[in-house]
């Protein structure tokens, strides 16, 4: 079924470390396939080739944290017929949004030789803050298997097919043995995003929660459980303070475990 | 289940394998072509696999377990079995947790259908316990018992050779004896095994109960079991029965819980359930599953798989309007009034086979005997 046109994808970054377009770029075999059903239209990461105008699918990384951006992302969704965010910035607003609530000035004072030079807001924000997004992909960076599921999905018109349970069922469809229950490592998986494969405790590492929260994070009852195993107030906090600390069920028990002059 | 003579499986035709013996076993079963999964030990725990030598079994080791809680530590001697059930169930094979339906290929203006051939593999389950034996025969009357039958669980239930063995040293999760299912193994094997390890003794007392089972029998260097073995099989099995000190309470359960759905307890459970779908996944009885669709990257063919799914995640009771079951709260509801009540309307026993796993298993502890009980200390809500 050849289309009449081929659908335009483009791809762009606001605040954000490249990783996520990077796992587009690591779709290696897969990649060309797809250049000859779509169009891609405006990715700088893979060609210079760049054609404006509008676009049938924009993907977005990075969180929006200036005044450009925050222009930017309106042009783009004025131009974009459908927009999905990609990872973990543009969804929660990323490691940057640390940030939010705190001094910036000091930040900059402190980081930059020359501070003046920056001119940046107060917050990182996701881009749905903005803009209607369509649909959000997660993790810290995304998974190129469900990257080519999304932009399978949209071009074919239908809902991407995407779990948003805890990483946990991921563990048990692999048969990984839970290590919070069997070793009393402290697993952030229940509170989770599936989408990674469970990767981390398939390595006996505890998941640190880069795919965010999934869809009904009781995150309170697990930092309760991380107490009893006897993991200390701090180690809490730090644990839901990384690249989803803006999302509200992880940014509140973060906030909860925070010794209180932060 | 109780200790009487009576209710402990007639050890008549039994005989004796000795330890040293025992790779005749695995080696007799692989001659027969048969797969042998099996415990063994990996990541810390038991877990089942493939294995081939007795090696590979979890000598000398036993399992600790609690609410949330699994260990392994050394025993004092060289059992086999000395352990209960880990995170894994037989359901792994029987009903894996992804399986291919069909493949689609568009050629042109038709369509063509491609599924694969049934899997035949024969497969002996060794160590498989009696509270294995009742969730195998409850997934059998779910898949094949019923108006429509899978043929593809059906083909692998089939060609599977269930080894029993009978529980010495059940775990604290354990209440097989409330839900009159172990531990005693009673049916449903082709061979049964009590592992007896004494002073200056260390045999298997074995029956078969089937061709197949007697088909391996006929392979082994066996001894006709003496009367003082027979005793001490039952010695095993008694010693197990005592051990069990968990239970729950099943009187007029399946009426308190349909009669209950605004019990304040749900919302006390609900604020420690993380809807993780732990639980569901380790229990040997669940059976839920979704499917999707993934096509290909040129639209022309595509695949259809079947997952495990859990009555705890959203997308199980969406409909058109999205989730009927928006609340953790009503989510485990469900799956503990399904397991314990509904189940009995729907294909006539309890669903629940008193495994203990989703209580060792449940990263924050919750335990379903405790949640019975909590639910029978305060009846009715008030109106
Ligand atoms: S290891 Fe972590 S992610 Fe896996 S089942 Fe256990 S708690 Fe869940
Ligand atoms: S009962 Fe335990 S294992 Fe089951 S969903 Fe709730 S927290 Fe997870
Ligand atoms: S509900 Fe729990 S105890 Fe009962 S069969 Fe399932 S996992 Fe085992
Ligand atoms: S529940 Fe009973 S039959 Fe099952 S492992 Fe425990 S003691 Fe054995």
């Amino acid at each position: 079924m050849a289309p009449l046109r081929k659908p335009k994808l483009a791809v762009w970054k606001f605040a954000s470390c490249d990783g996520c377009q990077l796992s587009l770029l690591d779709c290696e075999d897969e990649i060309l396939a797809l250049a000859d059903t779509i169009d891609i239209a405006h990715f700088p990461e893979f060609s210079r080739r760049v054609t404006r105008g509008r676009y049938d699918l924009s993907l977005v990384e990075g969180s929006i944290t200036t005044t450009h951006d925050r222009t930017r992302i309106q042009d783009i969704r004025r131009r974009s017929k459908k927009l999905v965010t990609i990872g973990a910035c543009a969804t929660a607003g990323g490691i940057q949004a640390l940030r939010n609530g705190r001094n910036l000035t000091e930040f900059i004072s402190v980081v930059y030789a020359h501070p003046e030079y920056i001119d940046a807001l107060a917050t990182s924000t996701p881009i749905s803050d903005h803009v209607k997004v369509d649909f959000e992909l997660r993790g810290c960076p995304i998974d190129k298997a469900q990257l080519l599921e999304t932009i399978l999905a949209f071009l074919h018109g239908r809902r991407p097919s995407i779990s948003t349970t805890s990483v946990c069922t991921e563990c048990k469809a692999r048969g990984t043995v839970c290590i919070m229950t069997a070793k009393g490592a402290p697993c952030l998986g229940p509170v989770t995003h599936a989408g990674c494969g469970a990767i981390c405790p398939a390595y006996d590492r505890a998941c640190y929660g880069c795919f965010g929260p999934m869809e009904s994070p009781n995150t309170t009852s697990l930092a309760k459980q991380w107490s009893a195993l006897g993991a200390p107030r701090d180690q809490i906090a730090r644990a839901f303070s990384t690249f989803n600390v803006a999302a509200p069920a992880f940014e509140k028990t973060a906030r909860a475990h925070a010794d209180k002059d932060n | 289940m109780g200790g009487t003579e009576a209710d402990i499986d007639d050890f008549g035709g039994a005989f004796t394998l000795q330890r040293a013996d025992f790779q005749a076993l695995l080696d007799a079963l692989s001659k027969l072509g048969y797969d042998i999964i099996a415990p063994t030990m990996k990541d810390g725990a038991i877990v089942y696999g493939a294995i081939r030598a007795v090696e590979e079994l979890p000598i000398g080791w036993t399992d600790d377990q609690g609410p949330g809680r699994y260990r392994l530590s050394k025993r004092l001697d060289g059992a086999l079995f000395g352990y209960a059930v880990g995170p894994h169930s037989w359901k792994k094979y029987l009903h894996p947790p992804e399986r291919e339906l069909w493949r689609a290929k568009r050629n042109g203006n038709a369509v063509t259908f491609k599924t694969k051939p049934p899997d035949k593999q024969k497969r002996a389950f060794l160590g498989v316990r009696a509270c294995e034996i009742a969730a195998i025969d409850i997934q059998s009357r779910v898949f094949v018992d019923d108006l429509y039958s899978d043929e593809s669980y059906e083909t692998r239930r089939r060609n599977t050779m269930v080894i029993a063995v009978n529980c010495s040293s059940p775990a604290e999760t354990c209440f097989c004896t409330s839900m009159d299912t172990g531990p005693a193994v009673s049916g449903g094997y082709d061979l049964l095994i009590t592992e007896v390890v004494e002073e200056n003794a260390h045999v298997f007392v074995m029956k078969a109960a089937s061709n197949a089972g007697q088909a391996v029998l006929a392979q082994l260097p066996l001894k006709t079991a003496s009367p003082a073995d027979v005793a001490s099989s039952r010695a095993v099995i008694r010693g197990a029965e005592q051990a069990i000190s968990r239970t729950m309470d099943t009187e007029g359960l399946r009426e308190l819980l349909q009669e209950n759905p605004e019990h304040p307890q749900w919302d006390d459970v609900a604020s420690r359930c993380l809807s993780c779908t732990n639980c569901t996944a380790v229990c040997p009885t669940c059976f839920c599953t979704t499917v999707a669709d993934h096509t290909g990257l040129s639209g022309e063919e595509s695949r259809r798989l079947q997952t495990w799914d859990s009555c705890f995640s959203g997308a199980f009771s969406e409909l058109s309007g999205g989730s009927v079951r928006q609340s953790t709260k009503s989510r485990y509801r469900q799956w503990m009034t399904h397991k314990l009540s509904t189940w009995i309307d729907q294909f006539g026993a309890s669903g629940c086979v008193g495994c203990g796993r989703c209580i060792a298993w449940c990263p924050v502890g919750i335990d379903i005997t405790a949640e019975v009980t909590s639910l029978r200390a305060k009846p009715k809500k008030e109106a």
